[in-house]
């Protein structure tokens, strides 16, 4: 145990602000009626997340999801609004059926959160009686050249295609 | 079981991992630009990524591996990202719009 004597729940307080930072952020992606504050929703939900990953005994994976999330994807959505038009104008859908999409899309991710959520509240999880490496950075950087290391060329060779695909496909059409 | 702190608690992680899953749902099937549909799929990605880094903090015998698989998961949503921006440009220059409604022809 530490000396400090409130950090417990300072960590506690902090893991829900992670919390929280998800969920809203979450919300805040998925409703916003402005395509880009969807996007900082986006960011936002990435912020927290990097947070529950820190909590879960891997800082590095938190600094991967702020690099790549916010840095690269957020970044790269946002440069593709500029490019589009992206503003979702409501005024030609009819309210009913604006209705009927909105209760669907709530009743189908109601029913999946239901599941799921069951799934892992009641799942059955036992401790490893061991662990094989202690999960720093050092273990998975050997991982990584070792155990993983066709994956880690394939996925290498994925992301030079999809650079490719994607220079490709936007540059049919131009004139 | 009650005695832990929540963050040495798997069930609260696993809430927010079906909670991302199914708000990204929500996003995908709402959602009328393809932007929009994007980034309901980024938080499907998300969710996912934070399942199994719950799995591999409670259950992993080795915590390497979990770590692992997030970084490649994390690849792959870039790599998907890109191509789909891509298509979204090169649809709206075709369209003058990324609605999905409006994309109702196709030719091969």
């Amino acid at each position: 145990m530490t000396s400090f004597p409130a950090s417990a729940i300072v960590a506690e307080a902090i893991f829900g602000g992670f919390v929280a930072l998800t969920v809203a952020g979450a919300l805040l992606a998925a409703l916003a009626t402005r395509i880009l504050r969807s996007v900082c929703g986006l960011a936002v939900c990435s912020l927290g997340l990097a947070g529950l990953y820190t909590f879960l005994h891997s800082p590095f994976l938190g600094l991967m999801q702020i690099l790549i999330y916010i840095g690269a994807v957020c970044v790269t959505i946002v440069f593709a609004i500029m490019l589009a038009e992206t503003e979702e104008s409501a005024g030609r859908e009819s309210r009913r059926r604006r209705l009927a999409w909105g209760g669907t899309a709530l009743a189908v991710s109601g029913c999946v959160f239901w599941g799921v959520a069951r799934l892992g509240w009641d799942g059955v999880r036992a401790a490893p009686a061991s662990r094989a490496t202690d999960g720093s950075v050092g273990a998975i950087g050997v991982s990584l050249l070792t155990t993983h290391g066709l994956a880690f060329e394939l996925i290498s060779l994925v992301l030079l295609v999809a650079i490719l695909g994607a220079l490709l496909v936007a540059r049919t059409g131009r004139h | 079981m009650t005695a832990l702190p929540f963050h040495d608690q798997p069930r609260v992680y696993f809430l927010v991992a079906a909670f991302l899953l199914a708000v990204g749902i929500f996003g995908l099937i709402r959602r009328r630009t393809l932007v929009g549909m994007l980034i309901g799929g980024e938080l499907m990605m998300a969710g996912a990524s934070l399942n199994v880094m719950v799995w591999n903090r409670f259950t992993a015998p080795d915590p390497a591996v979990g770590q692992v698989l997030v970084l490649f998961l994390m690849g792959l949503a870039a790599a998907e990202v890109a191509i789909l921006l891509s298509i979204i440009i090169a649809v709206y220059r075709n369209y003058r719009s990324i609605k999905a409604g409006v994309l109702d022809e196709m030719k091969g």
